[in-house]
């Protein structure tokens, strides 16, 4: 699947695509098939999000597991704090990562 | 340490205000990301993987105790509670809110600090001997000299738009703690015939073309130093490419004109420049270096301390160095505990670093570019109560210099440019080596790791290095040897094929094992790799 990110103009935080809007949660991300890019600028244009791109991921179940390293890295957070991700209480996310 | 005039104030008060306009129009829309980007980039504000991250200068790497709880301030109240001290001797925030930045910068105002020209392609903070006015070696205090330059670079109309970033480096001793020659300029003061004055070094740097910087001037007058920079920059700034930025540092124009070719170039430039009246008048010189006068050192100090606690002498050998004042010492505060993130430190362990300045070092500290902390003027006889006070807040490991004091960048897990996680493999190397006996056996080896080819954890000159690269998605790590930044300068070697991230652990430790197996008495790591070659160490490596 195709999906849409970018980070947030004001926060700066990492955000994805879910159809309607913007969600901080890679969970929430939709297939954008080929209307990624064309919704990327329309997004940046309207000032709600800053340098949107879009990347490959593979949907598990209700997850969503973007495939490269450095997209699930922004998904998650730094792998050397989790405490300052999004997942502070499974010490194990980490491993999601690689 | 130098104190802001009416000058310096108004101009960073006036960005500050400038700023806060820019950020108000971004954020209703008036400006787009490719408008807002240079204006916020020239104001150290970047946007990286998880969030806007704030860089803010600490020229020459000094700070008051004031100025560093602004810094645990900042953290606080705008970011996640602690900041990271880079290989440039300044600091940086990685979750701020882009709402937040006039805030911040004004708060640093407020102690007259900025992040004007931490990023852009400017001339950068200028850095430093971290021991600059104490170490006995050297031949005058450097920081007159990094301040005057500070000043000079800051806004130059001339040089705001260079074809690339540009990093000046200023040291006054022979032993070299700033990777001087790595720097686009490398500045090292010197005495000749009774008179101070600079030996010039251009085109060093690490990156993905590394190179050590070439002599381009034996001796330039004190009073001529910026007219001589004025030339440097002014040839690069016609020469240096603009079409390549890969190809747009000023180690390229020198390494393509040849050393000989440029300083033809810049001594024509330079017979022009200094008739000009652009170096400083004595006066301003005086004025500028009366900042850097000695602090009140007491004096008839005794020099003895009572290493009878184990830990505290421990804690003393390693990280304690020579003053030059009777009775007092230089105090390295390590940023690097064992499994910790190299560089980083909380609000309350910054706090605490500020608070211990100011009752035991005259109120100073330094930032080092290998990511510690030094109280440069701290009475021998407070040292047992400094090391307990850093003792409880995990800021009193003892490996300055030692396999576990590594450099490395924030890598992969900040950074959006990386392409390998830096800090995970530093852990995992201190843990590995976490045996304080084995990294004293082992001596002084400088380990550095950088997540992609940009350099920022100074690989290239690690007495051991490491470069994280993308291999097909998947992290993998290639190690360099006999690398160093100091005085005995010299760009590291790659082994061979990369390794995983496991695999480059044990490969650290298969080369010092090749090291114990085959040094000769008093050799440190580089001195055998010198000596013997890479081949050992393939050997042992890919065998």
């Amino acid at each position: 699947m195709k999906i849409l990110t970018g980070n947030d103009l004001a926060t700066g935080d990492v955000v994805w695509w879910t159809g309607t809007g913007w969600s901080i949660h890679v969970d929430d991300a939709i297939d954008v098939g080929d209307k990624g890019e064309q919704i990327g600028k329309a997004e940046e244009a309207a000032q709600r999000v800053n340098v949107p791109y879009v990347i490959d991921a593979a949907r598990d179940g209700t997850a969503v597991r973007p495939a490269h390293i450095k997209d699930r890295i922004r998904a998650l957070g730094p792998t050397v704090r989790l405490d300052l991700g999004l997942k502070p209480a499974d010490p194990t996310a980490g491993n999601w990562v690689i | 340490m130098y104190a802001y005039d009416q000058y310096d104030q108004a101009m960073v008060d006036a960005r500050v205000a400038e700023f806060r306009d820019q950020t108000a129009r971004r954020l209703a829309g008036q400006l787009t990301e490719d408008q807002f980007k240079p204006l916020r980039l020239m104001n150290g504000l970047y946007l990286q993987l998880h969030a806007y991250m704030l860089r803010v200068a600490i020229p020459y790497g000094t700070l008051s105790g004031r100025q560093m709880r602004m810094l645990a301030h900042i953290a606080r109240k705008y970011d996640r509670d602690y900041g990271h001290f880079t290989t440039r001797q300044n600091i940086q925030y990685n979750w701020i809110r882009l709402a937040d930045a006039p805030d911040i910068l004004a708060d640093l105002a407020s102690v007259e600090m900025h992040a004007i020209q931490t990023s852009g392609n400017c001339i950068r903070n200028i850095s430093s001997d971290q021991y600059a006015g104490v170490s006995a070696d050297e031949v005058t205090d450097p920081r007159p000299l990094a301040e005057l330059l500070r000043q000079w670079s800051s806004f130059h109309p001339e040089f705001t738009y260079l074809p690339r970033k540009f990093k000046i480096c200023v040291i006054a001793s022979e032993q070299d703690r700033a990777a001087m020659r790595l720097h686009d300029i490398g500045i090292e003061l010197v005495k000749k015939d009774g008179e101070i004055g600079a030996r010039i070094f251009v085109g060093g740097g690490m990156g993905r073309t590394p190179m050590v910087a070439p002599e381009i001037r034996d001796f330039v007058p004190f009073g001529q130093v910026v007219s001589y920079l004025e030339a440097c920059l002014r040839v690069y700034n016609r020469y240096g490419r603009r079409d390549n930025k890969y190809k747009a540092r000023i180690k390229i124009l020198v390494h393509e004109l040849g050393a000989d070719e440029y300083r033809a170039r810049v001594e024509q430039e330079f017979a022009q420049m200094k008739t000009l009246g652009l170096d400083p008048p004595l006066a301003e010189l005086e004025r500028i270096a009366a900042h850097f006068a000695p602090p009140p050192y007491e004096t008839g100090l005794s020099d003895a301390i009572d290493l009878s606690d184990r830990d505290f002498a421990q804690w003393v050998s390693t990280q304690v160095k020579p003053h030059k004042v009777p009775g007092y010492a230089i105090v390295n505060i390590s940023l690097k505990p064992i499994g910790g993130i190299p560089g980083d430190a909380s609000s309350a362990q910054i706090d605490l670093m500020a608070d211990l300045a100011e009752r035991y070092s005259f109120d100073e500290l330094r930032v080092t570019h290998a990511q510690n902390i030094v109280l440069a003027h701290v009475r021998k006889a407070d040292l047992p109560a400094l090391w307990k006070a850093l003792e409880g807040a995990d800021l009193a490991t003892a490996n300055l210099d030692l396999i576990s004091d590594i450099i490395a960048c924030p890598g992969l897990d900040y950074c959006s440019l990386a392409n390998a996680r830096s800090i995970p493999v530093a852990q995992k190397i201190a843990q590995r080596f976490a045996d304080v006996g084995r990294q004293q056996e082992l001596g002084e080896l400088k380990l550095k790791i950088s997540g992609c080819i940009n350099a920022c954890g100074h690989h290239h000159a690690g007495n051991i290095g490491i470069l994280g690269v993308d291999r097909k998605g998947v992290e993998n790590y290639q190690l360099l040897l006999g690398g160093s930044g100091a005085e005995d300068v010299a760009l590291g070697q790659i082994t061979g094929p990369g390794f995983d991230e496991d695999g480059i652990v044990d490969a650290v430790e298969k080369a010092t094992d090749v090291y114990l197996a085959n040094r000769t008495e008093g050799e440190r790591f580089v001195d055998t790799f010198r000596r013997i070659g890479m081949a050992p160490f393939k050997e042992a490596l890919y065998a």
